[in-house]
């Protein structure tokens, strides 16, 4: 086996791996101020990939440069889910700390989204036009380097930077880790936890928006493109912890380099299985996970 | 007209009825004692006027506008302010980051700096510890936390549930002093406490809450002279 290879295999993994990490962000985000699964959460990535497709197309911009428009649309569009769909169980379940009809409304939230995009744009997988990220790759020596999937990665860590130094450096940052924290306590001090909810969520789907924009140069969008990332997502913020930033990112990586390293050592089917035994692993071993704070929720 | 005028109010968790035609104020300058045994409805009636819980009948004003049809983090902007019992911090932030999220509202947030270094220098330990998360403090520094976050706010009105919980001797004796300088700053306390002698003692007036009723009010003096507190709450 050739040393080349492995080596190519992990900077794929890794590449790869950041970018599930920021489908995971979004998740555990949410999680991490709502303290409820969003289940919905693959079927925002498909929303956010089919606006990038979409701003692309009609706008011609680069994919990067049409996250002006895409990362409002998206905050937007979690912003009034959450405030419109969400927020009335909370209300209506007010005694109940994570409310599972919440769990079962982002579940019908899923097939809705899901069957809509299959009525409005049909099943056919689309690919980017204009892409001007198409195909590109970098040489060194025997080393490829997928661009779209460079420029993928380095969104991702910008993204968790900026998401880093928004939640401790400012007052609204502040707000939504004291309501993440204790909510009742929060509101004590004159932090909305309604309009701090709408905010996370707002901010969780602009992440699955970058995502979409990261996605679409080298990924088909189709109306179930989600599920297969959604899963992922469930399994990562697992690993990381749910809840952590750097947890999203550390437990992507993982998984990208379990996918594509793997498959040298194994048949590539095993590498899936891999990953699920990980998964139970860490829950059953240290179920906050690798960056998880053992705290109550 | 009192700064604070609770009327009439009721309230229940569900089919029980805790609280029964309460009626309670506090004139500004005041430090007023809240006394009463496990049960008797002290926190009730705090979170009642902070509007993390609903009365059915009754009214609750301060400063001359009603309260009572308010959401809890606007009843903060209006200055007035609940320390909630158990003190409730943000477990995994700084000390620093406690504080600041205590100054949310617009008009705390634009002198937070000033109000900060007020808190430092009534509690110049907190300053030492500024960085250190809040859960890693020992539970007299999380009551300085407590308190200095509800300063951070900027209050009109300080509402203390139980800042005595739970701590050594040497300790009450230290956070009543605080909250004695607090007051005598100018800010309008309210205290509940189950520590009878020395919240009375530091107080202007009180009431005895029992089995979700006013059953005494008066001078904290008077109070603490009447044989019936003594027998009751100070087992003299
Ligand atoms: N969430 C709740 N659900 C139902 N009943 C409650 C709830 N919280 C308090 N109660 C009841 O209401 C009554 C008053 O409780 P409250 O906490 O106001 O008492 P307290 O005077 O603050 O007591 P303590 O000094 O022990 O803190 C008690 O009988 C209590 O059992
Ligand atoms: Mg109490």
């Amino acid at each position: 086996m050739d040393l080349v290879f492995i080596a190519q295999d992990c900077i794929n993994g890794v590449l790869m791996g950041l970018i599930y990490g920021l489908v995971a962000l979004g998740l555990t985000l949410i999680f991490g101020v709502l303290k409820v699964i969003n289940f919905a959460h693959g079927s925002f990535l498909m929303v956010g990939m089919y606006v990038a497709y979409w701003a692309v197309t009609l706008s011609g911009l680069h994919p990067y440069l049409a996250l002006v428009i895409i990362v409002p649309a998206m905050f937007l569009f979690g912003y009034w889910i959450q405030n419109l769909l969400i927020r009335p169980i909370f209300i209506a379940e007010k005694n109940v700390r994570e409310p599972i009809t919440v769990i079962i409304v982002t579940t019908g939230l899923w097939y809705v989204l899901d069957n809509l995009a299959l009525l409005v744009f049909g099943p056919d997988y689309r690919a980017l036009a204009p892409n001007p990220l198409k195909g590109q790759m970098l040489e060194f020596g025997e080393i490829f380097i997928s661009v779209p999937k460079l420029y993928g990665a380095i969104a991702t860590l910008a993204t968790a930077g900026g998401l880093y130094l928004f939640l401790q450096r400012t007052r609204l940052g502040r707000a939504v880790r004291a309501t993440s924290l204790d909510r009742e306590a929060a509101s004590l001090m004159g932090i909305g936890q309604w309009k701090i909810f709408n905010i996370a969520f707002g901010i969780g789907t602009a992440v699955a928006g970058i995502s979409g924009a990261v996605l679409t140069p080298f990924y088909n969008v189709y109306p179930t493109v989600g599920i297969p990332f959604d899963i992922k997502s469930f399994v990562i913020v697992v690993l990381g912890g749910l809840g952590s930033i750097w947890g999203a990112l550390v437990g992507g990586v993982i998984v990208g380099l379990i996918e594509s390293v793997g498959p040298n050592f194994m048949a590539s089917t095993w590498t899936e299985g891999i990953v699920y035994a990980l998964f139970l692993l860490v829950l059953f071993v240290k179920p906050s996970g690798l960056f998880g704070q053992k705290q109550d929720w | 007209m009192a700064l604070l005028d609770i009327e009439n109010v009721n309230v229940a968790y569900g089919d029980v009825q805790v609280l029964f035609d309460l009626n309670i104020s506090v004139h500004e300058g005041e430090v007023v004692s809240i006394i009463g045994g496990n049960g008797a409805g002290k926190s009730t009636m705090l979170k009642t006027i902070s509007a993390l819980m609903q009365s059915s009948s009754g009214s609750i004003m301060f400063d001359g506008k009603p309260m009572h049809n308010l959401p809890p983090e606007e009843v903060v902007n209006h200055g007035l302010v609940h320390v909630p019992e158990g003190r409730r911090l943000f477990s995994l932030m700084s000390v620093r980051d406690n504080l600041l999220a205590g100054a949310h509202n617009k008009k705390a947030y634009a002198v937070r700096e000033k109000t900060l270094e007020e808190v430092y220098t009534m509690f110049p330990r907190l300053e030492e510890r500024q960085d250190q998360a809040a859960m890693t403090l020992s539970g007299g520094e999380q009551q300085m936390v407590a308190i200095g976050r509800g300063l951070m706010a900027c209050p009109k009105l300080l509402m203390l549930d139980e800042p005595s919980l739970g701590l050594a001797p040497i300790l009450i004796a230290e956070i009543f002093r605080t909250i004695r300088a607090i007051a005598d700053k100018g800010l309008t306390v309210m205290l509940v406490e189950q520590d009878v002698k020395h919240s009375l003692s530091l107080s202007d007036r009180g009431y005895v809450l029992e089995h979700g009723r006013a059953a005494m009010e008066g001078a904290a003096n008077d109070l603490l002279d009447s044989p019936y507190i003594r027998e009751a709450y100070l087992g003299i």
